[in-house]
């Protein structure tokens, strides 16, 4: 344990080193003709975010296992028959096509919406509890980004199929990119400040341009849930984007809301045919 | 440690070798459709928070026009944004560069998770190269290098940046730029001092 600490600790700042050089001149270098070696370099970048000895993220994945067989609630009832959309208790594939419409529900969730539903609905768990450990912390472990990141581990290797022939979809679609581009509160911001341009950064942070479909949106969406190695945690996209609004300076968005799973709908559908290999590590 | 720097200037030349793809066709979605979410979305905000939430006309305007108003419709947004422009009482916009030197530095302040006396920032160097000395500095916005210099460090060019920096879009409708003045994010006095950032010819701005 203490040497995988170590290893990654070299590894973050190896990235923060490194981003100084790579983005104040990265981009005015024009394209090497680096293609094999990069290939070769990216697929040995993927062997070690699966590597379950070197990416923390994999306990998550082992603590989700077991919270989806645990039986509890008032019907003392496990998971397993939970409905993630490609059928009952079905795990392979089910994160890479959501967010979808659900029809017991009504409605279209994310992974954590849907979690919480069965939950409620199959278990008849209070989920107060599970609500307040939704972001882990010292002392602090979280059921749903365990949960979360076992289930989408099970979509690893496979491409993003994003959702949007239901009409509820398609809804969900629309208000994701509107709320994308929305300005608010006392910065003026709206995501499209910081994620609208290529090559664009804010200190030494890249940015990832997610106003059209294509590589930038596909790495990312393709790379979360992730271990965070700043924060020492593997975190979810609802983590991700109560951390933008938070720089934003807007209010914290309520967690599991409807706004969030649209604006996810929408970076999913930038994201389409993008692979999927999570839990990744980042900074 | 090689592995790592490979990889990641490889993943970037990558990234750069994609041609950029259609943009997708998506659905327009009703505003008052879109309302109703956010509000559900920070349906458990309250108090003074809550009015960060809804949009002010300007706002309102800048996202439906994809932040590209022509017409009337730029000079409505310019008019309403001048005027609440307020010069400081005294007529003098230059403080001190050293401090202005922090507003531009810092970027704290203003988030939730902050508490209600930490530091405001203008968090300049987020958007904007300043110093040559400071290499950490982002670029949604023009490089500000030698600003002063460039502006014969004349004092009526100093008074068009403080009313800049008070409300960017007084000067350019739907700036991408935080309207800080405005806002009541920074204060008279930080904005004095970083117009004299920008401007004194001592600041490492000018250097
Ligand atoms: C003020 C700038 C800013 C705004 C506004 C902003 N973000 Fe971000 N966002 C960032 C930064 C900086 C990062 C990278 C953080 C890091 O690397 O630690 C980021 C990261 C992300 C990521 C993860 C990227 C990755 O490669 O893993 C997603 C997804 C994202 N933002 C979505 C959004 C959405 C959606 C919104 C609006 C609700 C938004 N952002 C608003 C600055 C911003
Ligand atoms: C979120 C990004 C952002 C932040 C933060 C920001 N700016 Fe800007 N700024 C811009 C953009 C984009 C422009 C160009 C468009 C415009 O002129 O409004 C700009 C333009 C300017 C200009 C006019 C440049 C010219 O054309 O002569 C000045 C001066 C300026 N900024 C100063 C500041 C200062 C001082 C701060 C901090 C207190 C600051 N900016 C913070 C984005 C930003």
């Amino acid at each position: 344990m203490r040497i995988r600490t170590s290893a990654i600790a070299a590894l973050t700042a190896a990235c923060a080193v490194l981003g100084v050089g790579l983005l104040a001149g990265g981009h005015a270098q024009g394209q090497q003709p680096e293609q094999d070696l990069s290939e070769k370099e990216i697929e040995r970048y993927r062997a070690m975010i699966s590597d379950p000895m070197s990416n923390p993220g994999f306990l998550n994945v082992d603590r989700g296992e077991q919270l989806w067989s645990l039986k509890r609630g008032a019907k003392n009832v496990s998971l397993e028959t939970c409905d993630l959309g490609v059928g009952t208790g079905k795990l392979e594939g089910a994160y890479a096509k959501l967010p979808r419409y659900f029809a017991d529900a009504g409605k279209v969730m994310d992974l954590e919406q849907r979690l919480l539903f069965c939950m409620t609905t199959l278990q008849e768990l209070d989920t107060k509890d599970v609500i307040a450990r939704r972001f882990s912390g010292p002392g602090r472990v979280s059921d749903m980004e365990d949960l979360v990141g076992f289930i989408a581990n099970k979509s690893s290797g496979m491409k993003i199929e994003p959702q949007v022939s239901h009409p509820k979809e398609q809804e969900m679609l629309s208000v994701g990119e509107a709320m994308f581009y929305r300005r608010s509160a006392v910065m003026d911001f709206s995501c499209a400040t910081c994620h609208a341009a290529e090559g664009k950064r804010i200190r030494l942070q890249g940015l990832p341009d997610f106003s059209k479909p294509g590589k930038a949106a596909q790495e990312t969406m393709g790379s979360w849930p992730t271990y965070r190695v700043s924060q020492s945690q593997m975190r979810t996209m609802q983590h991700r984007l109560w951390d933008c609004y938070r720089q934003m300076r807007m209010p914290a968005p309520d967690y599991a809301s409807d706004g969030l799973t649209a604006l996810t709908v929408f970076m999913m559908k930038q994201a389409q045919g993008g692979e999927i290999a999570v839990p990744s590590i980042k900074r | 440690m090689t592995r790592i720097i490979l990889l990641i200037l490889a993943a970037s030349a990558l990234a750069l070798a994609t041609p950029a793809a259609a943009q997708s066709p998506a659905p327009q979605a009703d505003p008052a459709v879109v309302e109703a979410f956010v509000a559900a979305t920070w349906k458990s905000t309250t108090g003074d928070w809550r009015a960060r939430v809804d949009q002010d006309a300007t706002q309102k305007a800048c996202t439906a026009s994809n932040n590209e108003p022509t017409g009337p419709l730029f000079d409505q947004i310019r008019d309403r944004e001048s005027a609440t422009v307020v010069f400081p009482a005294d007529g003098k916009v230059l403080g001190d560069w050293k401090k202005g030197a922090q507003v531009a530095q810092r970027g704290t302040g203003g988030q939730f998770s902050d508490q209600a006396n930490t530091y405001r920032g203008g968090n300049c160097y987020a958007c904007h190269q300043m110093s040559k000395a400071e290499v950490s500095f982002g670029t949604l916005g023009p490089s500000l290098n030698g600003y002063g210099k460039l502006h014969r460090f004349d004092a009526a060019e100093a008074r068009k940046t403080y009313a800049k920096i008070y409300n960017s879009m007084s000067v350019l409708p739907c700036s991408q730029m935080p309207r800080f003045g405005h806002a009541k994010f920074l204060s008279d006095e930080q904005i004095k001092d970083v117009v004299a950032y920008l401007y004194d010819p001592e600041s490492p701005v000018n250097k």
